[in-house]
């Protein structure tokens, strides 16, 4: 009985939680830049849209979604301005093969590690691939979990609708 | 007495969300900002005898965590509750010593250039190899300290970092206190005359003391062992270079059969990359660097430190869970070369979408030793574990080595090769091949010679429309030794953005045991909702091993209903 009234607790707190307020603003932790030198995650900006990816070398469907999105990434940014941020949470195991990685499948994105994922707790992700949406003003409108073919087109959509300046809600 | 806790917790949580929405009073969290995250894992259990799944008293396990941070400005604040009721298989029963609690929450204050913490928080220096505390739930790891933390950077290019603290043991505390220090000097932010040079060159420096009650051992033990690491990252053009060093001064620990040689790793990278090429060569030899806040701490107990396995993380089940490799710290040496070429898009070979190839090689090796106790390693170590004087050995060192001294004995071999084409616009083909040589004796304690392991994988994406896709793998492992030969077969399709369902199969045809020859059939149902995820799943899960970064944890056996939710907000 002890065990069920936590667990119903518990799955209470779970629900009330889809009813959580969007529209933060990305916090400011310190990750690396790809050189190995220091970068602020305040310091992410866009005049558009932006897409934040917490993505890892080991993780399949990170992978598919960002290679994906590479394909017509060139026309997502001419038709909307967007930039797209990939955080990666490789540890000091992988995070030395990044570069390679993301210049072997040539990507267009601006690639930061969290090899500590000091990142990944602050932005409260809880596993790989995690995308959220900011908008121009840099609140954070949106977050998806997990990655399945398709859902690159729902992002898209949102981020047209974000570049036209409406609510995505 | 977990009920009150829960209730205060939950109580706090909503005077939190109380005072958010209440925007025109005037509380101290006007503005301030709430946020978290939500994560469960649940596990029914039957009887399954003929798969060796453990009986389960309790016939369930769950483990759930929630985190909430509270921010306003620069400030921020935050708790994690965990609860085990009990544990799920697999995870340390001390999990369950408490079944529900806050083993984790902080205050900061974080501005440009300065940020303190108390409280809990996590830490890496460098590559870690001195130091590392960190979280990987789905391991059971949680070496967080609990002290103090200020990061400042005096001017631009200088970093530094001082901490003290105890670090998180299950329900407890470690009996030892680290006290650490780190300075990284990033030349091109300090000299504007460098801040655009395609030369970019960084240097570190890492300090830490650990202090610990020798007790009544009967030998004397050092209280106070202290370790440092220098590190370099130099990149030029397309060429990148990185190297660290790490010492430990004599630090005597159930580990290392309480002996007071020095321990020291390094670790090296090199990559060359342009578009549509990359390749990374490392190498890594460590020795004695179990370095732990508590000298008699086992298991992924208190570490301070963090050792990565240079091996390819492999991705797919049969790869990834029967023969992963573990880093072994007491010694080991190990070289990787990665390779990832695509092959351009409309030439003949690339196809009208480029073809992707990725080769990795990975050797690990035992590290040549000499024991001065006796010719024998055997021998000299059973001597060093009674614990009393040996004239042999009179500053009980142990044995004598180098860092470049590789050993006969193999750890640790893995070749393999991935190939990954789009054929059409709706369909994608991913081939594996992957050779594993295990030493499945020191790393899964089986008596048994090496593991030799041939390894085919191919994997299929259909996209049937705009939501709909099919995706399937079919595996295939061959091997003489320990369990034999396996296949695994994968349905999974998706409709988005909401909904997954997954079949999946694995048969392990090949077991020289007849009875043992058994299927694990299970099927999963998955429904996503922007950031909140719930999946549901009925089967036999198999045996195996779990890692993450060269750390891991030992799966058992189950069968039965598994539930599974993660939610941020």
């Amino acid at each position: 009985m002890k065990y069920f009234l936590t667990l119903a607790s518990i799955t209470l707190l779970g629900i009330s939680s889809l009813f959580a307020q969007d529209g933060r603003k990305i916090p400011m932790v310190e990750i690396k830049n790809i050189d190995g030198s220091t970068f602020n995650t305040a310091d992410i900006k866009n005049d558009g849209p932006i897409i934040i990816s917490f993505w890892a070398t080991w993780c399949s469907p990170c992978k598919r979604e960002l290679n994906t999105i590479a394909e017509d990434f060139i026309d997502w940014q001419d038709d909307t301005g967007v930039k797209l941020v990939a955080i990666s949470i490789d540890d000091a195991r992988n995070m030395h093969k990044v570069k390679p990685y993301i210049d072997g499948q040539a990507w267009e994105y601006d690639v930061y590690l969290d090899p500590n994922a000091d990142f990944k707790r602050a932005m409260n992700v809880n596993n790989v691939p995690h995308t959220f949406l900011v908008d121009n003003d840099g609140n954070i409108v949106w977050q998806h979990n997990s990655y399945q073919p398709g859902d690159e087109e729902e992002l898209y959509d949102l981020v047209v609708r974000l570049a036209a300046g409406e609510s995505i809600d | 007495m977990f009920n009150k806790l829960l209730k205060g917790f939950v109580l706090t949580t909503f005077i939190f969300s109380g005072q958010l929405h209440a925007q025109e009073g005037g509380g101290i969290l006007d503005g301030a900002q709430i946020h978290g995250n939500f994560d469960l894992y649940a596990q029914q259990y039957n009887r399954d005898s003929i798969i060796g799944a453990p009986i389960v008293p309790e016939k369930s396990g769950i483990n759930a965590f929630t985190n909430l941070i509270v921010t306003k400005g620069k400030f921020s604040a935050g708790t994690r509750l965990e609860s085990y009721m009990p544990p799920v298989q697999g995870f340390d029963p001390r999990f369950g010593e408490q079944p529900i609690g806050i083993p984790f929450r902080y205050a900061s204050f974080d501005d440009e250039g300065l940020s303190i913490t108390v409280g809990n928080f996590y830490e890496q220096f460098g590559n870690g190899l001195i130091l590392r505390a960190y979280e990987e739930r789905g391991l059971g790891i949680d070496n967080a300290f609990d002290g103090l933390r200020v990061k400042y950077t005096p001017f631009r290019g200088l970093h530094l970092k001082g901490l003290i603290g105890n670090q998180r043991y299950y329900w407890q505390k470690s009996d030892g206190i680290v006290r650490a220090f780190d300075t990284e000097v990033q030349f091109n932010e300090m000299f504007s005359a460098m801040e655009s040079s395609a030369l970019r060159f960084t240097i570190g420096g890492s300090f830490v003391s650990k202090f610990q009650q020798a007790g009544n051992s009967s030998l004397r033990l050092p209280e106070n062992v202290a370790g440092g690491a220098g590190r370099f990252q130099l990149n030029y053009k397309n060429f990148g270079f990185m190297g660290e060093y790490a010492f430990i001064a004599n630090d005597p620990t159930r580990d290392n059969k309480y002996i007071y040689r020095n321990g020291q790793g390094i670790f090296l990278s090199a990559t060359y990359s342009r578009k549509g090429f990359g390749i990374n060569v490392s190498a890594k030899s460590i020795d004695n660097m179990e370095f732990r806040s508590d000298r008699e701490a086992g298991f992924n107990d208190l570490f301070i430190n963090y050792l990565p396995a240079l091996t390819r993380q492999h991705t797919y089940n049969l790869s990834a869970t029967l023969y992963p490799y573990a880093t072994q710290p007491n010694g080991e040496i190990g070289l990787q070369g990665d390779l990832i070429y695509t092959i351009p898009r409309g030439s003949a070979i690339g196809g009208k979408y480029g073809t992707t190839i990725q080769i990795n090689v990975a050797l690990v090796n035992s590290m040549e030793r000499s024991y001065y106790a006796h010719p024998n390693a055997d021998t000299a170590i059973a001597l060093l574990e009674q614990q009393t004087y040996l004239p042999e050995d009179p500053k009980r060192l142990g044995y004598k080595t180098d860092l470049l001294a590789w050993g006969d004995e193999v750890y640790y071999r893995d070749y393999n090769i991935e190939i990954d084409r789009k054929f059409t616009k709706n369909f994608k083909l991913k081939g594996s091949y992957i050779y594993q040589n295990y030493n499945i004796e020191l790393i899964q304690f089986k008596v048994s010679p090496n593991v030799e392991a041939h390894i085919g994988v191919l994997e299929g994406l259909h996209k049937l429309s705009r939501k709909h896709s099919i995706r399937w793998e079919a595996q295939a492992l061959w091997t003489e030794q320990d369990q034999g030969d396996w296949v695994f077969g994968l349905i999974e399709y998706g409709y988005s953005p909401h909904w997954i369902v997954t079949v999946l199969n694995q048969y392990n045809y090949g077991n020289k045991v007849k009875d043992l020859r058994v299927n694990y059939p299970t099927a999963q149902v998955t429904y996503v909702w922007r950031a909140h995820r719930l999946s549901i799943g009925y089967g036999r899960q198999r045996a195996g091993i779990f890692c993450v970064g060269g750390v891991c944890r030992n799966v058992p056996a189950a069968n039965g209903l598994t539930l599974a939710i993660t939610s941020s907000f």
